[in-house]
């Protein structure tokens, strides 16, 4: 790109036509980023990501609330000094729980969605460079995963597999590699008639390495969108399969057990052991969703405004 | 256009079978034998064993497969051995309530949504509509039993308006009659698949407003009411064909969820108690049945739009 602004040679703007003005030419993930951070509500969004990454990570950190030993003393106390989001009924201080709670939410999240993206990317990408029998065959997997509804195939799987953070991630990216796969076909099969993956070829790369080299990094918008979504997902998933109890196991707890054990605090009015991690649940999966909307706006050309 | 039919109809059956295939495998693997269920966890291993070599628990998997399948065509969907009934009558018994509970919400979740996605097209960038995509939006990251949760809380422990619990009548007419009862899962499930359906019928809408034949349809001076609901619903409802046939696997996720909350003996709770118990088989037939629902939906749907829309030419 530099090298093509060079060539054009010294442009004198006050010369040049009115409405066909050139500016200097950039490149296209930093316009990309220029569209992001001018898109508030994505700001919004990715700020409220790094809020709940620092909250969960670094929180337990800096505030050591009890999550482990019992202290009948304090059961379902509503906020107040020494514990700003209450107790639940063993005693257990809610913020602290939170900070676990997410922590474990979010881990399961990025795992599930890397693995996700990583197994579609290559999925797709081998069947759209293959075609034929092998597309054919390879989409018709993606197909018949797809048409099986979500939520009870890994309920079935997580009844065995779900109890560690990396068992559940497993099963749940397990599961969101479909549309990433088909997606990343799609973007392939436009690719691979492109000159220079024709170059590439004629040039003897082999198969893999086109893919890791030429196809891959092209279709890199489409991953980094995707990861995005699968994420907000993975965390839904993560909090349903916590919920119904098929979730990670005691003690490692998300915001899902955490939702379900609140549940049944409803008529007792404890409050505090529901509403805030339902909004941590929603304010995340939110705020990756407009991550997500607004990288597809930044990064789809398509889709941008000039 | 038959051509066309058959062809899908070949592949939708194809897709049925994986399913089936990778299903048995998957249980299978997960859950060989149920006769420790039958004969009691401390059974004697000799009698496992005969019991297994008896009921067929030792045979190929592929014989296995090609027997339950033998039997699904003959309309048998297994024995449940937990709940010592065969599945087909556990079925009969509930599949009723969660038709109507599925049926109703996306009824009223289309007719809720299309009039929605118009409005916010028409009135684009106004105060209502950001008011309803931020609502939308946020419903849309809400888990089903937290937004459940809330019209609970609200609705029948504090307005004390409507039931905390669906009807547990047995008698479907008997559930259909008790409003009372059965607004809040209807409405749980109703509000989660508008929230999904709303932002696609909004830009749909937005995308039909720019078409020359509004441009044409207002120049004759037709009124922006008959503009709207003449020519621009029928065309923006086009999308919401196909997206209806896409979200039935949400839809049945969000139906477990639902009853599990409200506690509403349908499919979803039968599927979720099943999970405790490792009733195999019936975790099997309701998954195919999930899978069944969701190839049919997408076959229909996509007939049904090659009728709506003659522009749609197939080769």
């Amino acid at each position: 790109m530099a090298q093509v602004s060079a060539t054009l040679g010294p442009l004198d703007i006050t010369r040049a036509p009115e409405g066909g003005e050139i500016g200097p030419i950039q490149s296209g993930w930093k316009l990309a980023a220029r569209e992001f951070a001018r898109n508030r509500l994505a700001v919004l969004g990715m700020a409220i990501l790094v809020f709940f990454v620092l909250f969960c990570f670094a929180g337990p950190l800096v505030y050591h609330g009890q999550v482990l030993v019992t202290n009948l003393n304090v059961t379902d106390q509503p906020p107040g000094t020494g514990h700003p989001l209450g107790t639940d009924d063993l005693g257990f201080d809610n913020l602290a729980l939170l900070m676990w709670g997410g922590r474990a939410a979010l881990t399961v999240g990025f795992l599930a969605a890397v693995i996700g993206i990583g197994v579609g990317a290559l999925w797709g990408s081998i069947a759209g460079l293959a075609g034929g029998v092998v597309d054919t065959v390879m989409m018709r997997i993606v197909d018949v995963f797809l048409s099986i509804p979500f939520l009870f195939v890994v309920l079935i799987v997580a009844v065995k597999y779900g109890a560690s953070v990396l068992g559940l991630s497993l099963v749940i990216g397990g599961y969101t590699w479909l549309v990433p796969a088909r997606l990343i076909r799609g973007e392939v099969l436009t690719l691979r008639e492109r000159d220079f993956v024709a170059a590439a070829k004629a040039a003897g790369s082999t198969q893999w390495r086109l893919i890791r080299r030429h196809l891959l990094p092209n279709a890199l918008g489409v991953i980094i969108v995707n990861v995005t979504f699968n994420v907000a997902d993975a965390i839904l998933a993560v909090a349903a399969l916590g919920y119904l109890g098929f979730g990670l196991h005691y003690p490692t707890q998300d915001w899902g057990d955490l939702l379900s054990k609140g549940l049944s605090y409803l008529q007792d009015g404890y409050w505090w052991l529901i509403y805030p991690v339902g909004a941590c649940i929603v304010l995340v999966v939110m705020a990756a969703n407009l991550v997500g909307d607004a990288l597809r706006d930044a990064l789809d050309v398509r889709l941008r405004r000039r | 256009m038959t051509a066309y039919i058959l062809r899908r109809l070949g592949t939708s059956i194809v897709v049925v079978v994986g399913v089936s295939i990778f299903m048995f495998l998957l249980l299978h693997v997960i859950y060989p034998s149920p006769a420790l269920d039958v004969l009691g966890p401390k059974a004697n291993l000799a009698v496992v064993a005969a019991w297994n070599r008896q009921h067929g628990f030792n045979d190929p998997v592929a014989v296995q497969y090609l027997r339950y399948m033998k039997g699904l065509l003959h309309g048998d969907l297994g024995f449940a051995y937990k709940a010592n009934q065969s599945v087909t009558s556990l079925f009969g018994e509930v599949w009723l309530r969660s038709a109507y509970l599925s049926g109703i919400s996306l009824l009223f979740a289309v007719l809720i949504a299309i009039p929605l996605g118009v409005y916010q097209a028409a009135r684009r960038n106004s105060i209502g509509d950001n008011v309803v995509t931020g609502l939308a939006f946020t419903t849309y990251a809400m888990p089903v039993f937290f937004l459940g949760l809330i019209l609970l809380q609200l609705f029948a422990f504090s307005l004390h308006i409507f039931n905390f619990e669906a009807s547990q009548s047995d008698s479907i007419w008997a559930i259909i009659g008790d409003w009372h009862s059965m607004a809040l899962p209807i409405a749980t499930l109703t509000l989660i698949s508008v929230a999904g359906y709303s932002r696609y019928m909004r830009s749909s809408a937005i995308d039909q407003l720019a078409q020359d034949f509004i441009k044409a349809a207002r120049a004759k001076g037709l009124p922006e009411r008959l503009v709207l609901t003449r020519h621009l619903l029928r065309n923006a409802c086009l999308p919401m064909v196909t997206l209806i046939g896409l979200s039935i696997p949400f839809l049945l996720s969000g139906n477990l969820l639902t009853e599990q909350l409200f506690n509403y003996h349908g499919l979803g709770l039968l599927f979720y108690n099943s999970l405790n118990t490792v009733d195999y088989n019936i975790l099997l037939a309701y998954t195919l049945i999930g899978a069944v629902l969701t190839v049919v939906g997408n076959l229909v749907a996509d007939i049904a739009l090659t009728v709506a829309d003659p522009r749609i030419r197939l080769a």
